[in-house]
């Protein structure tokens, strides 16, 4: 099936493109999405881990599935997510 | 009346925020301003650069209203963001939110912009004499 797949900030910068098209096999969740994209553009893959997925504009997990025509973004660390100062683990306390 | 949520390249209007959000009904109005700084950890810092997934960050600003909503009843909550290339001084982020009382106004401010940064799609570049940087990733 096909799906869009759509990459932003630091993640747009390591694939080369904010948009693509793209065909994952039927029962597809957004790990192989997220696999596919390291794929065909490796220099994400240092980042992978760090990245969370959005499934037609809301925030899913990993193993939430694929649907044709679907829209998977890949969300790299947002800007409010460390302060200066700041380390992993500190906020809100 | 102004939009409630708003995001995009226009300078940041607090007075706008404030009209989306004032009402008889309302008798207090807090604010939250977010400004680029020109220090950050350490390293100077010439410009941010603002990307969204602006459709997205629409969604969460209304998903962000409506826990607020439900928390404090009665309250209103006016979300601006900026994007695209700003100056140190030059403002970010604008939340204006209104209840009937300043303790509800005051906490559900806290909460909009405490949810906006854990989990709304914008992301930051900072911008320095030497090169440049991704908030978050480093890269």
């Amino acid at each position: 099936m096909r799906i869009t797949l759509l990459y932003f900030a630091a993640a747009r910068e390591r694939a080369g493109t904010s948009r693509e098209s793209l065909s994952v096999a039927p029962g597809a969740v957004a790990r192989d999405a997220l696999e596919a994209a390291c794929a065909a553009h490796p220099a994400l893959r240092e980042v992978a881990s760090r990245l969370r997925v959005a499934l037609d504009e809301e925030f899913a997990p990993l193993d939430a599935p694929l649907r044709e025509g679907c829209e998977v973004a890949l969300i790299p660390p947002v800007a409010g997510g460390l302060d200066a100062g700041e380390k992993p683990g500190e906020k809100n306390r | 009346m102004s939009a409630p949520h708003r995001i995009g390249p226009e300078a940041i209007s607090p007075d706008a925020a404030v009209r989306a959000v004032s009402g008889t009904d309302c008798g207090a109005v807090a604010t939250f301003l977010g400004a680029v700084r020109a220090q950050s950890r350490g390293r100077e810092v010439v410009a941010l650069d603002y990307e969204a997934f602006e459709s997205m960050a629409l969604k969460q600003f209304v998903h962000i209203t409506s826990q607020a909503q439900q928390r404090w009843p009665g309250c209103r909550l006016a979300i601006h963001h900026r994007t695209g290339r700003l100056l140190p001084g030059e403002l970010s982020v604008a939340i204006a939110a209104a209840a009937p009382h300043r303790d509800d106004a005051f906490a559900a401010c806290r909460h909009a912009i405490e949810a906006l940064k854990a989990d709304a799609p914008i992301w930051k570049r900072e911008e320095y004499r030497d090169g440049s940087e991704w908030v978050g990733l480093g890269s």
